[in-house]
């Protein structure tokens, strides 16, 4: 709980919720009739609305980024670090929106919303959404907002995903694409580790084929296991002996079964915390969407022809300990821009932390974010409409 | 925009901005802070990326404007395909690489054209100090001691020409320059003993395309 609110924080924010009545087709084939988006926005958009960043956000996290909804929560935004007044994102000088995407469960329309068809929760009935369909939503959500074109949209892991989407599916509608810890398509490894989480869920007794929210119940154990397994792939092998090495809770060995690792005390802490706060079936749907998501499926898989008429410019970031998204991957992003001229700037940080490092403190990191941003601060400012 | 004056490029930069022509693309490697890639946007409409590993000067090239790329010059080139720029350039890099003969085998296999500067170690006060002193040299464009240094390659005018020719590359421009990257005639009659910095700009030998 903050006693007050730090001075580079946006402060007391309040989620909106906008509804949407034109059908969606989805990738898939379905429609939504009709859904609802929940949305944060932070700061002013200025006359000519050329200072609009629109943030994506990944697996796990939503539409609240940065600020507190009140005085008793106990953490702020996700990416409090890095959006703020006078912080990298700088919400003095941009119109910084997020949306919960399609499909969460943190107010945006998802599994866990009524079938207005059936009156129940949609459950298993609820299409799979993919990262196309998100960024139709978004741009959906930019059009309801007045916004032609994006200064920029940015984002990491799942979120830098999407950026990559509106690349290539709008590229007209954005000036800059932020592409941090991402990949342009998930490995075997990574879809192998996304299905023993959906097995963990799905064959947890209480899952009822998706209609938990009928029984009453939650597939909590299976919940848990999936979310223990993704904080082994966000973390590193360094990070976690820096952190808890082999050390023990109680300082030694008592030849059972309870927690008795420190990183097993973590694991549990952290699944502990993530169940009650997120719904089982929009994890299968996040995970699918991860599977799912390959920009060059339209070019063959050729991922240079997929960037064909992108038009944005390019700032691509990918962390040395991150084995989830490692930067060779986001390589095969950079090449794919330069094969088309595109301009393009990549920075590989140092970090210890793994996947998660798109989310911390890395001095070297927020300077290089903030020189980039300067750009599209000067981009903002050129096309502001006010005389120079 | 951003604080660098106009027509202030180093002496060294401008004879490298001067081969290049209008427009062309170009790939930089080592580029530091992206000073000849933002002098060649501005004044030559030259388009292309800036290749970097210090992570000192990512945030300067980003700064100005360069397109830059942080990785590895000792890993190669894979990732750029053949023939995809006018010119690559390498400027006072080769010494501080690796695998010199490998980069520049990789420069002209994506290059039409390479430009190559380096510190001459053929320079009289190298030889000098080597052979009357018996001591590595150091100078003004080589001071480090020899055991704390990036230029692990040094060499030498004669070697360089020897490699190129090896490479099958011709050359097409030389200047040899001193420490105020200034030439004359000295440095024309005997480049490799008067000469500071040389400065190469060649191209695969016609007809013999090579690996």
């Amino acid at each position: 709980m903050p006693e007050t609110i730090p001075a580079d924080s946006v402060g007391l924010v309040k989620p909106r919720v906008l509804r949407f009545d034109q059908p969606l087709r989805l990738s898939s084939g379905s429609v939504l009739p009709s859904y609802e988006l929940v949305y944060e926005t932070y700061g002013e958009l200025n006359n000519n609305k050329s200072n609009a960043i629109l943030i994506c956000h990944a697996l796990s996290s939503n539409h609240h980024v940065a600020g507190y909804h009140s005085m008793e929560d106990r953490k702020p935004g996700w990416w409090e670090n890095v959006v703020g007044p006078g912080k990298v994102i700088d919400t003095n000088k941009f119109f910084v929106a997020c949306c919960n995407n399609l499909g969460g469960c943190f107010g945006s329309t998802g599994p866990a919303s009524i079938n207005p068809a059936t009156g129940k929760p949609y459950g298993p009935d609820f299409p799979i959404i993919t990262v196309r369909d998100w960024v139709e939503s978004q741009a959906r959500l930019a059009d309801a907002l007045g916004i032609d074109k994006w200064a920029a949209v940015a984002g990491g892991s799942l979120g830098g995903m999407q950026v990559l989407q509106w690349a290539v599916d709008y590229p007209e509608r954005l000036a800059h694409a932020i592409i941090i810890a991402a990949a342009p398509k998930l490995t075997a490894q990574n879809i192998a580790f996304n299905e023993v989480a959906r097995q963990s869920i799905r064959t947890d007794p209480d899952f009822h084929d998706g209609r938990y929210y009928e029984h009453g119940t939650e597939p909590r154990r299976g919940l848990r296991i999936a979310r223990m397994l993704g904080h082994i792939t966000y973390l590193s092998d360094d990070i976690m002996r820096e952190k808890f090495g082999r050390d023990l809770r109680n300082g030694k060995i008592d030849f059972d079964y309870d927690v008795e690792f420190q990183v097993e005390s973590y694991l549990r802490y952290q699944a502990d915390s993530f169940v009650g706060k997120f719904d089982a079936n929009t994890y299968l749907l996040m995970t699918k969407a991860l599977d799912y998501f390959d920009p060059a499926e339209k070019t063959g898989g050729d991922l240079t022809a997929a960037f064909k008429s992108a038009r944005t410019n390019f700032f691509v970031v990918s962390f040395t300990s991150d084995w989830r998204f490692a930067p060779e991957r986001s390589r095969e992003i950079v090449k794919a821009l330069h094969d088309n001229d595109l301009n393009v700037s990549y920075a590989e940080i140092k970090s210890t932390q793994g996947h998660d490092a798109f989310l911390m403190k890395i001095p070297y990191y927020l300077d290089i974010f903030k020189a980039y941003m300067e750009r599209i601060e000067r981009y903002a400012e050129n096309n502001s409409g006010k005389g120079r | 925009m951003t604080s660098d004056t106009n027509n202030t490029l180093r002496p060294d930069l401008a004879i490298i901005a001067d081969w290049i022509r209008p427009t062309s693309r170009v790939l930089d490697l080592g580029c530091g802070d992206g000073t000849l890639m933002a002098y060649l946007a501005r004044e030559k409409n030259v388009s292309g990326y800036g290749i970097e590993i210090d992570d000192q000067y990512i945030a300067p090239c980003i700064r100005a404007g360069v397109n830059v790329i942080q990785m590895d010059l000792d890993k190669g080139l894979a990732e750029f395909d053949d023939n995809s720029f006018d010119y690559v350039v390498l400027s006072l890099t080769l010494q501080a690489t690796r695998y010199p003969d490998k980069l520049l085998a990789e420069m002209m296999r994506v290059g039409t054209e390479g430009i190559v500067t380096f510190p001459n170690f053929g320079h009289w006060s190298a030889r000098i100090q080597l052979a009357l002193l018996g001591k590595m040299p150091v100078s003004r464009t080589l001071p480090n001691e020899w055991y704390d240094t990036p230029n692990i390659h040094l060499c030498t005018i004669k070697d360089f020409e020897r490699l190129c020719r090896d490479l099958r590359f011709t050359i097409l421009e030389r200047h040899a320059v001193d420490h105020a990257h200034k030439t004359s005639l000295g440095l024309r009659l005997l480049p490799n003993l008067l000469g500071e910095i040389a400065l190469y700009r060649f191209r695969r030998t016609s007809g013999g395309k090579g690996t």
